[in-house]
């Protein structure tokens, strides 16, 4: 760990930081909000990458944590009328019910198998926030009374704030032995059992941090949107996005997936003038980088200094 | 009256599902790939008939073969510019070439459905029916080109299986979805097998596209449901088992049509969810899989 804070990585990630934290002096509201928006997806792709990069479970529904977050702390604001940092904080909670009741089927199937179950309860929470409209505003979306705060550079700062310190949290997961016994119950179950280590226990807390994670970002989301709707926060598109970005800034590197997260919206909003074809375009250059560097960004560059 | 009703629609619908989820399942038989571009495919083949009936000017027959034709070549496509390479990667570790291949052919899927807006908006088409007209079947008003579509789909499966279990190739298919390695040993390449299997899922795919297309409609927000409706029929049935997605193809068509009739078609969709997440929990290989 101490080696950690005089490598390269970390210098280079503190000066990105320290960087980003200067951006609202100098540029436009236009490019803050949208920067902030991809804070938020680093964190979630960076809580997809805990689970699928060490406790190999393949997570086809981060959207079923995020929504459940989001849409619980949206509720208690607007129907409830509770403040919006108890919401958010019940947000939490209830996104890390819904990790533990993902969980479940996951410490009995595996592969293909799990994956699907993650992608029906997304379907099912989509279904359930389309029929009882009249608590989650159905498919037109609930509106938030509350927002994070009305200033762009504001909210920019809680953005980078929250996932810079979640990412201290979910390296610093990563890199102790807790990563280490993760990655390896993800790559060979049996064996990590017969070392003597409990599996259950460990998949579980990556599942738990995880959603925690997951449904503290929902939140916060949509208190910034002052809006949760479903092709915000559940549908599986904005899965999609979220695991593409994982794939693409290097999975098992937990910084990688904010980067990923951060050059698709970036990506995505520099070919708005190509119209409709920007979706086509990104998508494209995520499958051929899957295709020719399957390791994604962050992944090449540290195999690179590895070797050298 | 509406039992019967419930009983016809329920089958054509059943039959499509099931036409629709056999190509699938062949797939990950043979190969273990999940081509989770499958609804896209599906999509392009209808949104192909349609363009050759109304750009192009064809009668409603050479429609239908565009449409088939067009998914067989997309389906060959997905196989050598996204699947083999992934396959035949030193950079991947073998353990997550499943995760990159679920990934790659989401992302194919998208661009294919991309491309379809691009060319030919978002909205809805519905390809010109083969046969037109209603027959009355004991009192419940039936459009002709509902019987014909379970007819189709009943008829291709016949065939499929025919192919499957008496001629040389589907032997070869078989037996490599059994055992690959004795396949190669006794002289077969797999790839070619491969090909064999990704062209047959193309051209049910197409089928299963294309009557969709006459039955219902489709646009390109079809893709998804469609993928996702392909990829629960064939969990419920068991992965890599025909028979099972055929089974499953029927109970969740009619769980769906009854949900539609008695309860509300708002809510089609979810006892068919409800039943495949009981189904993973108290069964995972699904109804007749193998582990």
């Amino acid at each position: 760990m101490t080696s950690f804070f005089k490598s390269r990585l970390f210098a280079v990630a503190l000066i990105l930081v320290i960087l980003a934290a200067t951006l609202p002096w100098y540029v436009s509201g236009y490019i803050l909000g949208l920067l902030t928006v991809a804070y938020y997806f680093g964190v979630f792709a960076m809580s997809w990458d805990l689970l699928f990069g060490f406790a190999g479970e393949v997570n086809f529904g981060p959207t079923f944590l995020i929504g459940t977050g989001a849409y619980t702390a949206g509720i208690l604001n607007n129907h409830f009328g509770m403040p919006m940092y108890p919401s958010i904080a019940f947000g939490a909670v209830a996104a890390v019910i819904a990790g533990f009741v993902l969980a479940l089927p996951a410490l009995r199937v595996r592969g293909p198998y799990f994956g699907l179950t993650t992608l029906v309860a997304v379907l099912i929470l989509q279904s359930f926030i389309v029929v009882f409209a009249d608590l989650t505003g159905g498919e037109i979306g609930l509106t938030i009374p509350d927002v994070l705060s009305i200033d762009a550079g504001v909210n920019y700062w809680i953005a980078l704030g929250f996932m810079v310190v979640s990412a201290a949290i979910l390296f610093g997961l990563s890199q102790s032995p807790v990563g280490l016994v993760l990655q390896a119950s993800g790559q060979d179950p049996v064996q990590a059992g017969a070392l003597g280590f409990n599996i259950v226990k460990h998949k579980l807390a990556a599942f738990i941090v995880s959603a925690f994670f997951s449904g503290l970002s929902g939140a916060l989301l949509v208190f910034y949107f002052g809006t949760a709707s479903v092709g915000t926060v559940v549908d599986i598109a904005v899965g999609v996005q979220v695991i593409v970005a994982a794939v693409l800034g290097g999975r098992r590197t937990v910084l990688g997936a904010a980067l990923g997260a951060i050059f698709l919206i970036v990506a995505g909003e520099f070919l708005r003038p190509t119209g409709e074809l920007a979706t086509f375009i990104v998508s494209a250059v995520a499958l051929l980088v899957i295709l020719f560097f399957p390791n994604g960004f962050l992944g090449s560059v540290l195999s690179r200094e590895a070797r050298s | 009256m509406l039992a019967l009703q419930i009983l016809i629609d329920g089958f054509a619908i059943s039959a499509l599902y099931a036409l629709g989820a056999t190509g699938f399942t062949l797939i990950f038989g043979v190969s273990g790939v999940l081509n989770l571009s499958h609804g896209a495919i599906m999509v392009a083949a209808a949104v192909a008939a349609w363009a050759a009936a109304s750009v192009f000017q064809l009668d409603s027959y050479s429609g239908a073969l565009v449409g088939v034709a067009v998914a067989a070549l997309l389906s060959l496509a997905t196989y050598f510019t996204v699947v083999q390479p992934i396959q035949r990667s030193n950079k991947i570790p073998n353990e997550e070439k499943e995760i990159f291949v679920l990934t790659a052919t989401l992302l194919w899927g998208i661009m294919i459905q991309e491309a379809i807006a691009y060319f030919f908006t978002n909205n809805a088409k519905t390809v010109l029916p083969i046969i037109e007209g209603v027959v009355n079947i004991v009192g419940v008003r039936t459009p002709k080109n509902e019987l014909f579509t379970a007819a189709v789909c009943c008829l291709v499966i016949g065939l499929l299986w025919v192919l499957v279990n008496r001629t040389r190739t589907g032997k070869v298919v078989l037996a490599a979805s059994m055992n690959p390695r004795g396949v190669t040993i006794l002289g077969f390449e797999l790839t070619n097998v491969y090909i064999v299997v990704w062209a047959i899922y193309g051209v049910l795919a197409g089928i299963a596209g294309v009557l969709l297309g006459m039955f219902l409609g489709v646009s390109s927000y079809s893709v998804g449901p469609l993928t996702a409706s392909a990829f629960s029929i064939v969990v419920l049935g068991g992965l890599g088992s025909v028979s099972g997605s055929l089974i499953a193809a029927f109970v969740v068509g009619y769980l769906e049509t009854f949900t539609a009739y008695m309860i509300s078609p708002a809510y089609r969709s979810i006892p068919a969810l409800l039943l495949l997440v009981i189904v993973m929990y108290i069964r995972p290989q699904g109804l007749l899989g193998r582990r």
